[in-house]
C-alpha cells in the first residue's frame, strides 16, 4: 500500500465535499431536535431530496433549480411527519421510520427512468486569483456554492439559536413545551416550522450527493447518510459548531477510507466500507455518557390538554 | 375547530378498526398512485390483493404466501416485544443477515457430510448469530446509554458489507468457477430446509413463526416478563416501582428479537434462497416493522398483518409482470400503509370534538 500517493491538500479539499451532505442534514435535524422533536426520517427526506434535485436539474439543465426543488421536496415530505406527530399525535419514532421507508420507495419510483444519465455539472464559485494560491486556494476557494451554503447555514443556525428571540423561543419549546405553551408561544407552529427547516436541509444534503458528490442517480444512494447525520447531532451535543467539526472528521474518515481502497490496501474493500458505520457507533458510545445536553422535551408528545 | 380530547381508556373498538381503515385508505390512495402512473387502478389493486390467492396463477403463488409471511411474522413478533416496552430495535435486517451467515457457515463447514444433527445445529447457530448481533446495541445501551436505534441501524450496513465479504471470500463456492456466492444449500440434503408438505410453502421457518406467535401470546398475557414489558412501555416510572430491571429488559427484548430475526434469516438461506450472495436480503427486516405496527404489536394481529404484507410482496411481483408496474411502487404502497395506520391511530386514544376552546 502506498500512502505517499495521497495528497494532503486534495485530501482536505475532498473531505469538505464528503462532509457537506451529512453536515446539511445534521444541522437541520439539530434545529428539529432543539424544538423537542425527534425526526428519524432524515434518510427518507435526503433520498427524496436527492431524486427531486436530480430530476429537476436533469430536465431543466439548471443545478440551482435542482437544489431549490430538493429543499422543497424534503420540506414537503417532512410536512407529512409534522402532520402525523403534531396534529394526530403519533409516536415520533414510528412516524420517522415510516418517513424513511416511504421516502426510499418513493424516490426509487420517481428515479427509475433516470438511472445511468448524467446531471448537468454544478459550476464552482469563481474566486479569480484567490483560487491559485497554493495550499489555501484549493482548500478554501475551489468549491461549488453549496459547500459554502452549508457553512453559511451552520453559522446562521448558531447565531439564530444564540442571539435571536425566535431562537430562544424555539429552545424553550424544546426544553419544556408545557411552560412555553403557558407563556403563550405556539408550540405546534414552532415545531412545524422547525420540522420543515430540517426537511429542507436534508433535501439539500441529498441533492448534494446526487448532483455533486457522485454525480448520478442510483436507488438507495444515500446509503445511511441520514442515519449518520442523526448520530452526528448526538456527537455534537446539540451544538451547531460541533456539527461542523463532526462532519469534517467524518468526511476525513470517508475520504481516507476511499483513498486506502484506491491505494490497494490488503484488506478487502468490504471491511474498509464498514469503517464509517463502525466509527459512528464508536463515537456514539463515547458521546452517550452525558445525556444532559439533550433538549428536555425531546421526543415527547405535546397536547394542550395534558 | 376540531380538537382532540384524550379518552380515559383506549377504545377497544377503534383499536380493531384502525388497521382496517388504514388498509382501505392505502388501497384507495394506492389506486390513485397507480392511475397517476398510467396503470388501471382497480385492476392493479385486484392483481395485488386478489390474484395471488384466487387468480389464474394462484396455484403457483399461494405457497409463496407462507414463504414470504414466515420471516415477516418471525421478525415482527420479536420486534413487537421490544416496541411494546419502548425498546426500538430497527436493525432486524442486520440480525437477519448475520443469522443467515452463521447458519449457512455451519452447513458449509460440514459439507458434504450427512447427519441428522446438521440442521438443528444450523438453527442453533442462526439464532445465536442474530442474538449476538443484537447484543451489540443492547450492551452498549445498558453500559453506556447509547441509543439503540442508531446503533442497531448502523449495524445493518455493517452486516450488508459482511455478507458481501462472505459471499466473495470465506463462504464462496470452491467449485463455482470464480463466481461470487456460496454452494447452494438446496442441493445439500442434510442442510436443506425443504417444504414439510410439498406444494404448500410450509417449511420449518413457517412452523417456527407459528410457534413464536403462540409463545408471544402466552408471554404477553400470562407471564410476568410480558407484564414487565407492557408496564415499561405504558408507564416507565411505575415499572421501576413494580421491580422491573430496565437494563435486563433491554437485553432480553433486543436479544429475543435478534434471535428470532437470525432464525428467520437462517431458515430463508437454507430454504427459499439457498445461496449466500450479495442480494440475499430483500428488506424483510424493515417490512417487519410495518407488520408489527399494523398488527398493533399483538401476536395474532401480527400473524394477519404478516400474511397481508406477504400478499403485497407477491401481488407486487405479479403486477410487475402483468401490468409492468415498477417494483418500487409496492415499496411506496407499504410505506403508505404505515403512514395511514399512524394517521388514524389517534382515534384509539383520543376523541375528536367539534368546538372552539384554546388554539394550539
Amino acid at each position: 500500500m502506498d500512502f505517499s500517493a495521497i495528497n494532503p491538500v486534495l485530501l482536505i479539499a475532498s473531505l469538505m465535499v464528503a462532509a457537506t451532505p451529512i453536515m446539511l442534514a445534521a444541522i437541520g435535524e439539530l434545529v428539529v431536535e432543539k424544538a423537542g422533536v425527534l425526526n428519524l426520517g432524515v434518510e427518507g427526506m435526503m433520498i427524496v431530496g436527492a431524486v427531486a434535485g436530480f430530476v429537476t436539474a436533469f430536465e431543466t439543465g439548471s443545478p440551482i433549480l435542482g437544489f431549490i426543488m430538493a429543499a422543497i421536496g424534503g420540506a414537503l415530505l417532512s410536512l407529512v411527519f409534522a402532520f402525523l406527530t403534531q396534529f394526530v399525535l403519533a409516536n415520533q419514532v414510528a412516524s420517522g421510520l415510516a418517513l424513511t421507508l416511504f421516502g426510499l420507495g418513493l424516490s426509487a419510483l420517481i428515479g427509475q427512468d433516470y438511472v445511468g444519465v448524467k446531471p448537468p455539472p454544478t459550476p464552482k464559485v469563481n474566486f479569480g486569483a484567490l483560487a491559485d494560491i497554493p495550499v489555501i486556494g484549493p482548500i478554501l476557494f475551489g468549491h461549488d456554492l453549496v459547500v459554502y451554503l452549508g457553512l453559511g447555514i451552520v453559522a446562521g443556525t448558531w447565531a439564530f439559536l444564540k442571539y435571536s428571540r425566535a431562537g430562544l423561543i424555539l429552545k424553550a419549546v424544546g426544553e419544556n413545551h408545557d411552560a412555553a405553551h403557558a407563556l403563550g408561544y405556539k408550540v405546534v407552529r414552532v415545531r412545524i416550522l422547525a420540522i420543515m427547516f430540517g426537511g429542507a436541509c436534508a433535501g439539500l444534503g441529498g441533492a448534494f450527493i446526487s448532483l455533486i458528490r457522485v454525480p448520478q442517480w442510483t436507488e438507495g444512494m444515500t446509503a445511511g447518510a441520514g442515519w449518520i447525520a442523526l448520530a452526528l447531532v448526538v456527537f455534537a451535543s446539540w451544538k451547531p459548531w460541533r456539527v461542523l467539526i463532526g462532519a469534517y472528521l467524518y468526511g476525513g474518515i470517508t475520504v481516507l477510507q476511499l483513498n486506502a481502497q484506491a491505494a490497494g490496501a490488503r484488506i478487502p474493500v468490504e471491511y474498509l466500507s464498514m469503517s464509517p458505520y463502525l466509527i459512528t457507533i464508536l463515537v456514539l458510545v463515547f458521546m452517550s455518557a452525558d445525556r444532559s445536553r439533550a433538549p428536555a422535551a425531546l421526543g415527547k408528545i405535546f397536547h394542550a390538554s395534558n | 375547530m376540531l380538537r382532540l380530547e384524550r379518552r380515559p381508556q383506549p377504545s377497544k373498538m377503534w383499536s380493531y378498526l384502525t388497521p382496517l381503515i388504514a388498509v382501505a385508505a392505502t388501497m384507495i390512495v394506492g389506486g390513485l398512485l397507480f392511475a397517476a402512473l398510467g396503470k388501471p387502478p382497480v385492476e392493479a389493486i385486484k392483481t395485488i390483493f386478489w390474484d395471488p390467492l384466487f387468480g389464474p396463477f394462484a396455484s403457483y403463488s399461494r405457497p409463496q404466501l407462507l414463504i414470504k409471511a414466515g420471516p415477516l411474522i418471525l421478525i415482527a413478533i420479536g420486534l413487537a416485544l421490544g416496541f411494546k416496552a419502548g425498546i426500538w430495535n430497527i436493525g432486524a435486517e442486520g440480525q437477519y443477515i448475520v443469522g443467515a451467515i452463521c447458519g449457512a457457515a455451519v452447513a458449509l463447514a460440514f459439507y458434504p457430510m450427512d447427519g441428522f444433527f446438521i440442521f438443528p445445529l444450523m438453527i442453533l447457530f442462526g439464532g445465536l448469530g442474530g442474538f449476538l448481533w443484537a447484543m451489540i446495541p443492547a450492551l452498549l445501551k445498558t453500559r453506556f446509554g447509547t441509543n439503540e436505534i442508531l446503533v442497531s441501524l448502523m449495524l445493518v450496513y455493517v452486516a450488508e458489507q459482511l455478507l458481501a465479504a462472505m459471499a466473495l471470500g470465506p463462504l464462496k463456492n470452491p467449485e463455482g468457477y470464480g463466481f461470487p456466492g456460496s454452494r447452494n444449500l438446496q442441493q445439500y440434503e442434510a442442510a436443506y430446509n425443504a417444504e414439510i408438505i410439498a406444494g404448500t410453502g410450509m417449511h420449518w421457518g413457517v412452523v417456527a413463526a407459528l410457534i413464536s406467535v403462540i409463545m408471544a401470546y402466552i408471554l404477553l398475557g400470562r407471564h410476568v416478563l410480558g407484564f414487565h414489558i407492557r408496564v415499561t412501555g405504558e408507564a416507565p416510572r411505575a415499572a421501576g416501582f413494580a421491580g422491573v430491571h430496565t437494563g435486563r429488559l433491554v437485553v432480553i427484548c433486543l436479544g429475543l428479537s435478534g434471535a428470532l430475526a437470525g432464525l428467520a434469516g437462517m431458515f430463508e438461506i437454507s430454504g427459499p434462497s439457498g445461496v449466500v450472495s450479495i442480494d440475499f436480503n430483500v428488506g424483510y427486516g424493515f417490512t417487519a416493522i410495518i407488520v408489527a405496527f399494523l398488527g398493533r404489536l399483538h401476536p395474532l394481529g401480527i400473524l394477519l398483518a404478516g400474511l397481508l404484507l406477504a400478499l403485497t410482496y407477491i401481488g407486487g411481483e405479479m403486477a410487475q409482470m402483468t401490468l409492468n408496474l415498477p417494483s418500487a411502487a409496492i415499496q411506496v404502497f407499504q410505506g403508505m400503509l404505515l403512514f395511514f395506520l399512524l394517521a388514524v391511530d389517534f382515534l384509539t386514544n383520543y376523541r375528536v370534538r367539534i368546538g372552539q376552546k384554546e388554539a394550539v
